[in-house]
């Protein structure tokens, strides 16, 4: 799950209809032979499937490179793949910050530093080792929030998956939602998180190899990369931000010189600490894939591998964006729709681009990348949904005694629900728009201040659970404050997007900046009272409790035997570096 | 952990890139001038598309060995 995009189902539901794909039988057995290895795998794996560990966590037994590429591939949904596209069109090559400042530095972070916690605990869930580190109270209110956010996240990819089919094939909303679904089961029912990572190992490179030919031909129309700067170059002057298109950082001076809307201290502290840190450190859909790897050192080398591909995905699905302003700029046809305002939609711009450069063969491939990464958000949503219920739920509140036999039991019974309750939720998606809205809101309002609670658990020994769960509180509350007393621009009226408190006290350049500033607010005041709570407060677990969960209590991981250039510092380094570089060329 | 994810990888990747080598070769040429700026994209990436398949299934082969 994504919090940093609005709900897909929306702005595709508003877009459907303009485009069209006209496939053909070769198109049809493309998407057949892709979706019977899918199911293929689970089957296979199904007679591995003994122990819950198994099922749950992969048997702890995956290389890195297998955990990586599914910890970016969990990441790598549809919402991403279509909706960065977009930004590329409305924000131009900054939307690269959601990557190198809102992605590699956390993902460096949470290998070197967090996984030897996560990992070396043997926590089975992120709420667990919070409860393991606090208490149950703090583990109830991770574990529950972060299950209604799972299966609502999994119900808008079905639902954003099911109009899109509709809008360019024309098949049935509910036909789309029970095939789609009915996959999902299967393989996730047969194989568990292994047969989910494998998938996303397919659907990585086929997203990579089936979107980079649309990149390059894009390129090859527009003149190659000196003639795409040229049509972005006459965009910004025509938008009345000279430049803003083709850089990423020198417009972030001034909020109003770009078209995020954002200045720099509140890209860096909002997007690159606060809500970057709080996904990529925190979320367990992403946390599962590493917690799978086969010993410490993989654990702690997964999203360190995962950044290196995550540091050149800019190039393949925000150029598609940057493609599509350039072709419109020089007067193409793309087929976007516009908006009742007069503007271009740009949430089909992925549609638009393979209908234009795909003839019948590399279409089908196209859209079986695109469905693929629609199921893979999916699968991702209910795999950890499943492990969190039956572990932090089932095992911890309603059958302590439970054994490992019925754990498995309740886990496959799980993927079953929650999938019925995705299905549910993307017919509540259909139905009222604002709720999908609403519930992304407050979702994001509950992720803000995570990471401050488990920062100073991590490095804190001092930390309670009583200063855990009343800081995410207040951070949490602190969030839906600010955003009732702010609005994301003038002219915006009080409501959903905030305002909603009364006369709004400031009001912001975008709704950007609106969510990267309430973050920050939102992490300051889960720190400050976690610190001012814990110290009021006993600590409620001994030292020796501590142990394995705390830095200063914990024995750091030896790399003795690790070749240089695979330890996880060295890599580490390296990528920081590397993105470094490429923030310097696009500045 | 008995099946290794490079053998479906390059299974996949194999298979789909003979579909489309092969339908690259069958395919009327005027949907290239259509749509891909006149290129036979379909041979082209079929081709990479095996190749890749290859190449997993190789490392497959060779880790089984080991």
């Amino acid at each position: 799950m994504n919090v940093f995009f609005a709900s897909a189902g929306d702005s595709l539901a508003a877009s459907a209809g303009s485009i069209r794909f006209d496939l053909d039988p070769v198109d049809l057995v493309i998407l057949a032979v892709y979706f019977a290895f899918v199911l293929g795998i689970g089957w296979v794996l199904r007679r591995h499937q003994k122990t819950s560990t198994d099922y749950f966590e992969g048997g702890r037994s995956l290389p890195a490179w297998i955990c990586a590429l599914g910890f970016i591939g969990a990441n790598l949904g549809a919402q991403e793949v279509m909706g960065m596209a977009a930004s590329g069109a409305k924000y131009g090559i900054s939307t690269s910050h959601f990557y190198w400042i809102g992605a590699i530095p956390a993902m460096v972070f949470v290998g070197i530093f967090m996984m030897p916690f996560y990992y070396g605990s043997k926590a089975r869930s992120v709420p667990e080792y919070l409860k393991l580190r606090f208490d149950e109270k703090t583990r109830a209110f991770n574990a529950l929030t972060f299950a209604g956010m799972t299966v609502f996240s999994s119900g808008i990819s079905m639902h954003a998956l099911a109009i899109l089919m509709h809008a360019i094939l024309g098949l049935n909303y509910h036909v789309c939602i029970g095939v789609s679904g009915l996959i999902v089961l299967v393989y996730i029912y047969t194989g568990g998180l292994t047969s989910a990572i494998y998938n996303e190992v397919l659907q990585f490179f086929l997203i990579v190899l089936g979107f980079l030919p649309l990149v390059i031909l894009g390129l090859q129309d527009i003149g190659g990369w000196s003639g795409l700067m040229t049509q972005l170059g006459l965009y910004s002057e025509a938008k009345g931000m000279p430049g803003a298109w083709s850089s990423s950082w020198s417009h972030m001076g001034d909020a109003s010189a770009n078209p995020m809307g954002v200045e720099w201290f509140g890209l860096a502290m909002g997007l690159g600490f606060v809500l970057s840190f709080g996904y990529w450190c925190t979320d367990f859909l992403v946390i599962q894939r590493a917690m799978a790897a086969k010993n410490m050192n993989a654990a702690r080398r997964t999203p360190l591998i995962a950044a290196v591909p995550k540091m050149l995905f800019p190039a393949l699905v925000i150029l598609p964006g940057l493609l599509a302003v350039a072709l419109l700029q020089r007067g193409d046809a793309l087929h976007l729709p516009i908006t009742p305002s007069g503007e271009t939609d740009y949430n089909m711009v992925v549609p638009a681009l393979l209908a234009k450069y795909f003839p019948t063969g590399m279409l089908g491939i196209g859209l079986t990348a695109l469905m693929a990464s629609f199921m893979s958000g999916m699968a991702g949503n209910v795999t950890a949904f499943n492990t969190v219920f039956t572990y932090d739920l089932y095992h911890s509140y309603l059958h302590k005694d439970a054994t490992d036999a019925e754990l498995l039991r309740i886990g496959r019974l799980t993927t079953i629900v929650g999938l019925v309750i995705s299905a549910g939720c993307a017919y509540l998606a259909r139905s009222f728009n604002n709720i999908m809205d609403m519930l992304q809101l407050v979702f994001g309002f509950v992720n803000a201040p995570l990471f401050g609670v488990f920062l100073l658990g991590m490095f804190w020994r001092r930390s309670t659970g009583h200063g855990a769960f009343w800081g995410l509180l207040t951070g949490t509350a602190t969030a839906m404050i600010f955003h009732g007393l702010t609005l994301p621009g003038h002219g915006v009226d009080a409501g959903i997007k905030g305002g909603w408190l009364g006369a709004p006290q400031h009001i912001f350049t975008s709704s950007m900046a609106q969510n990267f500033w309430m973050a920050i607010f939102a992490f300051a005041a889960c720190f400050l009272s976690t610190i001012a709570i814990s110290l009021a407060t006993k600590p409620n677990k001994t030292d020796d409790e501590l142990r394995g969960l705390v830095y200063s209590l914990t024995e750091k991981p030896r790399d003795e035997g690790v070749a240089w250039y695979a330890r996880p510092a060295t890599l580490g380094i390296a990528v920081l570096a590397c993105t470094v570089v490429l923030n310097v060329i696009f500045w | 952990m008995n099946l290794d994810v490079r053998l479906p990888l390059g299974l996949l990747f194999l298979t789909l890139g003979l579909i489309l080598a092969g339908y690259g070769l069958v395919s009327d040429p005027a949907i290239y001038a259509a749509h891909s700026l006149g290129q036979n994209v379909n041979l082209h990436w079929g081709a990479i598309f095996s190749l890749f398949g290859l190449a997993m299934l190789f490392l497959w082969k060779r880790g089984a060995a080991r």
